[in-house]
């Protein structure tokens, strides 16, 4: 049983291009049965801000190799990836590396 | 659950880990790892020695923002002088964009810029009008086959109009290790073994080029321009979706979640191989028509463009090369030159 969470979602290195071009979006993520990892936020994100192309972001139930997952600014590896348990007022930006330098 | 302690400082949480090492790093201690590396990577190999006049090549995106930044950074040390050089290709609505970030940097870091086009030193042929050239085909355009070629020859033209002694791009370690599998694919055994090694001395009259940040891994690079709150062009050239390279891109990310070493150690592989006799190429000589390092009669450059100038762009593309005036007379030319209509350059 997961309570209403309060947390930015942010868009980089091109990835917000697939979410209308805005980079920053305040988010408030409903009360829920399951918790809110960042599994059900992907879930959440695919339904509710994702424009288009949903294959250039997801893949199964992760994002698309090439995209790193920052949460307060620190490596999602670092932190359980897929499993991470979301707190109010977390930071989750999603930087796409799949571009020229 | 929080992330682990830095094991640098022991007093920062870590920001990541790094993929060679499996090290947790905090950011600080991330970006000065980052910064030696580099460093080492330029004193070690002598690549840039101090006195030098350095060309970096500038395109806006992540890895040349990222060589500038850090090159910027350690040029006091090195005792060399930096001048960026962009290569202005003539594709619209992508190029120029990028080209008001590369500006924006150059005022931001107080560097001279200096931009080069296709359509001055390639007789009017922008990498649109390949395209157009090179559309309707039924195969893939390999418009992108012409750019590389085309754009290694600007990056070379800038630098020499600024006085510089050594070039240097910003390709990383997954721009390395995907042009191993490209090579691979294309059973291009010449240029496998010459890929390898930290730059090319510059043979030929070529002046001397390396890369920096060739042993940072892409995701290090993205999270330090990150970190360093970097500004950087990040959209993807129009015509990339149509590049080989993308194929080699996909498998190196599946490879890569797969085997976080896996891009380094691919690096090292082709670094380690040597090639059966009947595979060596031949030693180069000198295009016949600019002088510039060539496996054949005429170097890459020209032979592309002389297929586009005739009207046949996939003249020079691929094996054989057959049909250019290489072996015997030349044949009549095609009345299809650039939009311009001026005769083939000299260059």
């Amino acid at each position: 049983m997961a309570a209403p969470l309060s947390v930015q979602v942010e868009f980089g290195g091109g990835a917000e291009l697939l979410f209308d071009g805005v980079k920053k979006h305040q988010v408030t993520l409903p009360g829920q049965e399951e918790p809110w990892d960042i599994r059900n936020l992907l879930v959440w994100i695919k339904k509710n801000l994702l424009k288009e192309r949903p294959e250039l972001f997801i893949r199964g139930d992760s994002v698309r190799p090439g995209i790193l997952v920052l949460i307060n600014d620190a490596d999602w590896e670092l932190l359980g990836e897929l499993d991470y348990q979301l707190q109010d007022q977390d930071s989750i930006l999603f930087i796409s590396t799949l571009h020229g330098g | 659950m929080p992330a682990p302690r830095c094991a640098s400082c022991h007093k920062a949480r870590a920001a990541l880990r790094r993929p060679r090492s499996g090290q947790a790093l905090c950011t600080t201690c991330f970006c000065a790892a980052f910064e030696a590396e580099v460093l080492h990577t330029v004193v070690a190999g002598r690549l840039l020695p101090p006195g030098a006049v350095v060309a970096v090549g500038a395109s806006g995106g992540k890895d040349s923002t990222v060589l500038a930044h850090v090159l910027r950074e350690l040029a006091p040390r090195l005792g060399i002088s930096l001048h960026l050089v962009a290569v202005d290709e003539g594709i619209g609505g992508y190029r120029d964009a990028a080209l008001a970030a590369v500006r924006r940097q150059a005022a931001r870091w107080e560097l001279p810029l200096t931009v080069v086009a296709y359509a001055e030193l390639f007789g009017g042929w922008t990498m649109d009008a390949v395209a157009r050239s090179t559309a309707g085909s039924g195969r893939s355009r390999s418009c992108c086959t012409f750019c590389g070629v085309l754009r290694r020859r600007a990056l070379e033209e800038g630098a020499r109009r600024v006085g510089a002694t050594h070039v240097v791009t910003g390709h990383n370690a997954d721009d390395m290790a995907e042009t191993v599998l490209m090579n691979f694919l294309r059973g291009d055994a010449g240029r496998l073994a010459r890929g390898g090694g930290l730059g090319s001395p510059g043979e030929g009259g070529a002046l001397p080029r390396c890369r920096p940040l060739q042993l940072a891994s892409q995701k290090e690079v993205v999270l330090y321009a990150h970190f360093r709150r970097l500004d950087y062009f990040s959209e993807e050239c129009v015509y990339a979706p149509e590049a080989f390279r993308g194929h080699a891109r996909d498998l190196l990310k599946l490879l890569e979640a797969a085997r976080p070493s896996a891009v380094l150690d691919l690096v090292h592989s082709a670094e380690r191989l040597a090639l059966a006799p009947a595979a060596r190429p031949p030693p180069p000589g000198a295009c016949s028509r600019c002088g510039a390092l060539a496996s054949r009669a005429l170097c890459q450059a020209c032979a592309l463009l002389e297929g586009l100038n005739r009207g046949r762009p996939r003249l020079a593309i691929g094996k054989g090369r057959r049909g250019l005036d290489e072996e015997g007379s030349p044949r009549e030319p095609q009345p299809s030159g650039p939009p311009t209509s001026e005769p083939i350059p000299g260059f």
